[in-house]
């Protein structure tokens, strides 16, 4: 096939990060066990890597573990630095890791908080709990089509509003999807099928 | 004469309506690519619409299919007026990832070029803001400083504005024979120039006029919304990654936090004042105290961290840039490549800090947070 995609074959996409977990010797700061105690169920699992502690929460805890890490004295997370998102597509049962980064003003220490979703399922805002999540979420909407429930203003913020797809997603082409996609997103999705197959064979 | 009280007369004289008018993306004092959408009530801002993203490029995207050190230059293209301190903060990541130990001299000369490039942005900031609230000399005094800051950076590495000046390990070369020298000369001249734009601005009756009381936020507020660098400190935040977190060779500097009290327009003003003197006494202790030695660690030829996540933040001249990167160990581009960008998250507030002020005061707002469009739309 003439035009066929010249990338070269890829190995096998990763199924998800490595969370190594914490060595037995290290001291579990404050704020996360303050968090597991009081709020129950909150820590699925615990990481440490390179110095910086990952709490993954279960999805439907989000907020309320928000809440409290931002209320409570030993945490004070009173500063989101960042909201963000990665795709994992390997991962049918939950495709996208939505991650929290945390900083307190107060003690001065960092958190990541990290909650797995899967493609369709809602996920709570947090811009009850930080106004500065607003962008941040709009953008991961719009890079990942991530579905927040709950936000005030849910709408594109870098793309154009009427765009088809979401860029940052790791099947989204990186050349673009050329202008088919944007009149009939239904043929330009047929197209890229039968060029798969071609690949495959 | 029969009385009629006031509210009929007025009623009968004006049809008051909302007005909604679209401030760029092509206006002078947007600095960039910037939409506002303004609903104005009269000559009030009764609220505001930011409209972004006629810049983006999809660096990120870009990023995730570039190897280590070809993302290096895309870093430059996001906030290009200060090119160097996002190549820094994407080296710093990429070292933290591999684990890998930066020399002292690299470290020291990073700072020093950090520090640079925050006067250059500065005065990028100082000459546009006071332009946009009319006081156009600065502007000319400004850029005839950062043109020096050019000259050496150009000296260094033969690039004025994206200047792709830092490697994974450390520095592409070393300095060139008595660019100390110079740039110590440098900083004697910008003492001299620093008093000249406060002359021009500080104690200006019409500068106070219209930078006084404007767009006021408060600490625990500003904090909420996620400001970040010269915008949280003018109302009163300690917040500044290089003492909270020490990178490159902060540690081992002497200097202060400039803080603002009433968080308004003047005094993010004055923090930014204030950041140019610390910035050049930074450089002084930096260049007198340049160790000797090797510029690059030992990296290994093929970049390919072990698989892992990390994020890590430095201060860029608009406040906390970070970057989150992670690798599957198994590719040479990285798996998933994420900017904080300081102008976007200081963007977000500016509805809040226009609303109920004048139409005029929306440009010195703008000002007054300083963005670059590139960063904020990456």
């Amino acid at each position: 096939m003439a035009d066929a995609p010249e990338h070269a074959p890829r190995a096998a996409a990763p199924s998800g990060p490595t969370e190594p977990a914490p060595p037995a010797d290290a001291a579990i700061p404050a704020f996360v066990t303050s968090l597991q105690d009081n709020v129950a169920g909150s820590v699925a699992q615990l990481s440490l890597y390179l110095g910086d502690w990952t709490v993954i929460v279960p999805a439907s805890h989000l907020v309320q573990a928000a809440q409290y890490l931002r209320d409570a004295a030993d945490c004070a997370f009173d500063y989101l630095s960042d909201l963000t998102a990665t795709d994992w597509p390997p991962r049918a049962e939950a495709r996208f890791d939505v991650l929290y980064m945390l900083y307190s003003t107060r003690h001065r220490h960092r958190v990541r908080v990290k909650v797995k979703v899967a493609e369709d399922q809602p996920l709570a805002s947090v811009t009850g709990v930080w106004p500065a999540a607003n962008w941040l979420e709009r953008e991961v909407f719009d890079m990942f089509g991530v579905n927040f429930t709950g936000h005030p203003d849910r709408r594109r913020i870098l793309m154009p509003e009427d765009w088809q797809g979401h860029p940052q997603r790791k099947d989204y082409p990186l050349e673009g999807p050329g202008e088919l996609l944007m009149e009939n997103p239904i043929d330009w999705l047929k197209l890229r099928q039968s060029r798969d197959e071609a690949d495959i064979e | 004469m029969t009385y009629l009280p006031p509210e009929t007369i007025h009623g009968a004289m004006f049809d008051t309506s909302e007005l909604v008018i679209n401030m760029g993306p092509q206006h002078p004092s947007t600095h960039g690519v910037l939409r506002v959408v303004l609903r104005l009530d009269g000559e009030k801002v009764v609220d505001a619409d930011v409209v972004i993203g006629y810049l983006h490029r999809g660096i990120e995207k870009l990023s995730e299919n570039r190897n280590w050190t070809q993302i290096i230059l895309l870093t430059d293209r996001m906030d290009y007026v200060a090119a160097a301190t996002s190549n820094v903060g994407y080296c710093e990541t990429v070292e933290k990832l591999l684990q890998i130990e930066v020399p002292r001299r690299a470290k020291y000369l990073r700072t020093v070029l950090m520090e640079l490039q925050r006067i250059a942005s500065h005065c990028l900031w100082v000459g546009t803001h006071a332009m946009d609230i009319g006081a156009m000399t600065v502007f000319l005094y400004a850029f005839r400083e950062r043109e020096l800051i050019l000259d050496l950076f150009e000296e260094f590495c033969g690039a004025r504005l994206t200047y792709n000046s830092m490697r994974i390990g450390g520095l592409p070369q070393d300095i060139p024979p008595g660019w100390d020298k110079k740039v110590l000369a440098f900083c004697d001249v910008m003492d001299g120039k620093l008093d000249e734009y406060e002359t021009l601005l500080t104690h200006n009756r019409i500068w106070l006029e219209r930078t006084k009381g404007v767009g006021v936020i408060h600490g625990a507020e500003a904090t909420a919304l996620g400001l970040c660098g010269p915008a949280l400190r003018g109302s009163g935040v300690a917040r500044d990654v290089r003492k909270d977190e020490p990178y490159a060779a902060y540690d081992e500097m002497d200097f202060d936090v400039p803080v603002g009290m009433a968080g308004d327009t003047y005094d993010r003003y004055l923090v930014r004042m204030e950041e140019f003197r610390q910035s050049l006494r930074i450089i002084r202790q930096a260049t007198a105290g340049l160790p000797e030695g090797p510029i690059v660690g030992k990296v290994p030829r093929l970049i390919k961290p072990a698989a892992g996540e990390t994020y890590h933040a430095i201060e860029s001249p608009k406040g906390e840039l970070g970057y989150f990167i992670v690798s599957d160990g198994k590719s040479t581009n990285p798996y998933r490549f994420r900017v904080r960008p300081p102008s976007f998250c200081n963007l977000q507030a500016l509805p809040r800090l226009v609303r109920g002020h004048m139409v005029a005061d929306v440009v010195a707002l703008i000002g007054s947070i300083d963005i670059v469009l590139g960063e904020v739309d990456r």
